[in-house]
């Protein structure tokens, strides 16, 4: 099968600075037809066209899912990272064709749950706008707690505290507000289900005081999506396409194989999905697994690698590709 | 092409009947000589003009019959179609992919008018006129996924994904090959899969699940199975089987040719929008053998795949009983000439039987 | 000692575990007859569980035999009651009151620990996150097919369905929503056809 999703081409429509670092992209399809409808905590990967470098960046999906018109993301400008946020920044302006992926959703919710519990830190508010528009939809109960650096970087807490103002709480680190997240965790009914989406430290925190406090692994969603990191160069060979290709400081491993004209599967592009899971079929160095995806056992086997955000130190790196 | 409905019954008198039409795009599930169970996906994204590949759900000849067959079985036992609280979107999902891929797949035949929620279908074959608003249940006379799933042939299973798996939470089940929806409702792939021999030791539902959960949203996927039955029965339920079960009793070498067919099941699997769920429609098709034999290639390779089928597997299909009998009459379409690859009856192509 | 060794099924089939103690704000212990000696074996594990436990207990065929032993534990509530079946509206209002965290152990007969999981599961909690151990009678729960009857204490293969009458062979296929195996007519091709009964897993 043939790799990824189907793609839409879409023109950007309408862009909005939302605070300092926050900016909202709307695209519309480029032929006039309507979009297809998604589910909440769904994202797109859209392609930048920087030059010679492509870039494939995953996108929470934050506009309505019954809205077929226009699909919305919101970009935060990463100064320290590859320069994808940085190029839909300056260089995306309206009326720039672009190709977005079909919807894909890692982060759905699930529908069983008698009260959907969600925790948000800074950008990763995003797949919330659109699970609470499907929530809206079907009288779901939800309750929000978002935390974010103070009021001017907050994106969405006036439209999300003025639509929603009994089940959103929003926390202000400047003001030395946390969430209580033993007090908030503790009393919940059963049936609650726990959706976190953040940076990894706050992940890492919600899924340890749940799971110390007797919550079942199937009730805490989370959702991560790394951005792949910048390293040194380096060589690959591909046994299977028989190429022999370089990794760039600021490219990553699956970017450097597509550059080569090689097919090669992805979904996510952030270490979650799993999809480019790859056979490594000999190597001498080190390999620097980044993902969420692989087991710890499997990370040292050194016989798999997920291209999409991990990298490699070392003399010889093949791959069955 | 305006398709001609029959009349006829998959009960008591077994009035069915294929056409030349329906016999020579007879889904022939043998790409070879033999068989073993696999995955063997591919897009589903069309196919041959006229294959029931064609289009996104197939409608032929059998459409208005099944459709009252289906109404028979659901009033004799409701519990044929069941939907747990959590999938009712899902029908939703389901009935916007059937409404709109009919509309557009079969214009002559079913319409579709949507002014924002407010929709308007019109299924001429079944002669229904339904104005109704779309996500609201009370302006349908089912639940959608019961009210669009009566209007299309096959059985559905709606699937949740979720914990890394695929759960079956919703279905509507009346022409199924010896498995309950009522009982296997609730079920993980694993779990629903389980009765299935051999294949669990092979790893392969661990890879077909994993291929199914990454099925995206405009890429549907397909693959056929099949099984034997005993008249053209739909209904071969296992909540049934004490009463069609002594139908296969009553084979003899003379009535085999026009009594025993091959059932062939076109599964399909499309990403739910709205849900993220997964909508698993198994359609099944009947031929006789006497019909499938007319197709020099198919009577000399089904001969084959057969005779040498495992035991397992003939076991788990349900015609153990049967097999020497089904051999036998098979074997006078065999005449050992070597056969084109693939499923297409290449009646150009292929020699006539040689006596 | 009342423990079995299922022999390698299915997937579909439960496999049953051994309690241990976990963490949590409270526990719900649900078990049966022979059930008692793994609760008081979890409570030797950790016998600062049974200030946070709930236990409900029906005793059964044993009597007496085990509640002096479950009263030692002084568990912070122990309802001692004549059936599962008068049980569940207690458990219903239990499980309706309770808060994510609760830890379920149950242990006893298949037929218990199934349908106790059904309520569980029902009120929101994973079935994967739900302990078990079976003790006792490896008696089956199990549904006719046909009429969609159950049949308690199952112990031979075929039987006679408790409500329609047809002969059923066991089949390891189990459903967690009905809580039950699954039983089909033995002899639906050669009607008459019925192999003499065999005890299970003789």
């Amino acid at each position: 099968m043939s790799a990824g999703t189907n793609k839409i081409d879409v023109t950007v429509t309408d862009i909005v600075p939302l605070n300092d670092l926050v900016t909202r992209f709307k695209f519309e399809r480029s032929d006039g037809e309507l979009l297809p409808t998604f589910s909440g905590g769904a994202h797109t990967v859209v392609e930048m066209k920087d030059g010679e470098v492509s870039r494939l960046n995953p996108y929470s999906l934050m506009s309505d899912p019954n809205d077929r018109t226009a699909y919305t993301i919101s970009v935060r400008r990463d100064e320290e990272g590859r320069g994808g946020s940085l190029f839909m920044h300056r260089n995306v302006k309206v009326g720039d064709r672009m190709t977005i992926s079909y919807p894909v959703n890692l982060f759905a919710l699930d529908l069983r749950a008698k009260k959907h519990l969600m925790i948000a830190g800074g950008i990763g508010i995003t797949p919330f706008l659109s699970q609470i528009r499907q929530l809206d939809y079907a009288n779901g109960h939800f309750e929000l707690h978002y935390a974010c650096r103070n009021r001017a970087l907050g994106s969405y807490v006036d439209y999300l505290t003025s639509a929603h103002p009994n089940d959103v709480h929003i926390y202000f680190d400047e003001m030395k507000q946390a969430i209580d997240l033993e007090n908030l965790l503790d009393g919940q009914p059963l049936g609650t289900h726990i959706y976190v989406c953040g940076p990894a430290g706050m992940i890492n925190w919600v899924r340890d005081t749940a799971e110390k406090l007797g919550w079942p692994r199937e009730a805490v969603h989370f959702e991560e999506f790394l951005a792949p990191q910048s390293g040194k160069p380096f060589q690959v060979e591909l046994a299977a396409s028989n190429k022999t290709i370089e990794v760039g400081e600021h490219q990553s491993l699956l970017e450097a194989i597509e550059a080569a004209g090689v097919d090669a599967p992805y979904l996510c592009r952030g270490g979650a999905c799993g999809q480019c899971e790859t056979n490594v079929v000999d190597y001498d160095g080190e390999i620097l697994h980044r993902d969420h995806w692989l087991e710890d056992d499997e990370k040292q086997s050194g016989k798999k690698i997920m291209p999409c955000v991990s990298r490699f130190e070392g003399k010889i790196l093949v791959l069955d590709r | 092409m305006t398709i001609q409905f029959n009349d006829e019954t998959f009960r008591d008198d077994y009035t069915f009947r294929n056409s030349q039409w329906a016999i020579d795009r007879f889904p022939f599930p043998f790409h070879e000589d033999s068989y073993m169970y696999s995955v063997n996906m591919e897009q589903h994204q069309g196919g041959p003009a006229g294959s029931i590949f064609e289009k996104r759900f197939d409608v032929d000849e059998h459409y208005v019959s099944e459709m009252r067959d289906r109404a028979l079985v659901l009033a004799e036992d409701p519990l044929r179609c069941q939907s747990l609280p959590h999938m009712t979107l899902a029908g939703w999902d389901l009935l916007e992919l059937i409404m709109v891929s009919k509309s557009e797949d079969y214009p002559d035949l079913f319409e579709l008018h949507r002014d924002g929620d407010r929709w308007h279908w019109i299924n001429r074959p079944l002669g229904i006129d339904q104005k109704f608003t779309f996500m609201d249940e009370a302006t349908l006379p089912y639940g959608p996924m019961e009210y669009i799933t009566r209007q299309t042939q096959g059985d559905f299973a709606v699937l949740d994904q979720r914990d890394e798996n695929l759960w079956m939470d919703a279905g509507i089940v009346t022409t199924q090959a010896d498995w309950s929806l009522d009982f296997d409702i609730g079920m993980n792939f694993f779990e629903w899969h389980a009765p299935v021999p051999l294949a669990a030791e092979m790893g392969i539902f661990k890879r077909a699940l994993k291929f199914l959960m990454n099925i995206q949203q405009g890429a549907p996927a397909r693959r056929l199975n099949w099984t034997m039955t005993v008249n053209p029965r739909l209904d071969t339920s296992p909540e049934n089987y004490h009463k069609w079960g002594p139908q296969k009793m009553t084979l003899t070498p003379e009535n085999i040719g026009r009594k025993q067919h091959l059932r062939v099941e076109l599964q399909t699997f499309f990403r739910l929008p709205r849900s993220n769920g997964l909508v698993f429609p198994i359609r099944c098709y009947l031929i006789a053998l006497e019909d499938l034999v007319t197709v020099p290639k198919w009577g000399r390779r089904l001969h084959r795949v057969i005779r040498d089928l495992p035991e397992e597997l003939a076991e788990y299909k349900g015609f153990t009983a049967n097999r020497a009998m089904i051999v036998d009459y098979l074997s006078k379409f065999d005449d050992g000439l070597p056969t084109s690859d693939g499923i297409w009856p290449d009646k150009d192509t292929e020699p006539p039987l040689q006596v | 000692m009342s423990t079995f060794e299922f022999p390698p099924s299915i997937t579909s089939r439960p496999v049953w575990g051994k309690l241990e103690p976990r963490a949590g704000k409270s526990h719900l212990m649900i078990a049966d007859a022979e059930g008692a000696e793994a609760l008081l074996k979890l409570a030797q594990a950790d016998g600062s569980l049974m200030t946070k436990a709930h236990i409900m207990y029906f005793p059964g065929e044993t009597g007496d035999t085990y509640i002096g032993k479950l009263e030692e534990l002084a568990p912070a509530q122990l309802y001692i009651g004549p059936s599962y079946e008068a049980a569940v509206p207690r458990l219903r209002r239990t499980l309706a009151g309770a808060h994510m965290g609760l830890q379920v152990y149950l242990t006893g007969t298949e037929s218990l620990m199934g349908q106790a999981m059904r309520e569980a599961t029902d009120a929101g909690i994973p079935h994967t996150a739900i302990q078990t151990e079976h003790r006792g009678s490896v008696a089956r729960r199990m549904q006719c097919v046909h009429c969609k009857g159950i049949t308690e204490n199952v112990m031979t293969d075929p039987f006679v369905c408790s409500h329609c009458g047809l002969n059923l062979f066991v089949r390891d296929h189990y459903s967690r929503r009905h809580a039950a195996f699954q039983g089909v007519c033995v002899d639906a091709e050669d009607p008459g056809n019925v192999p003499p009964p065999v005890e299970l897993y003789s």
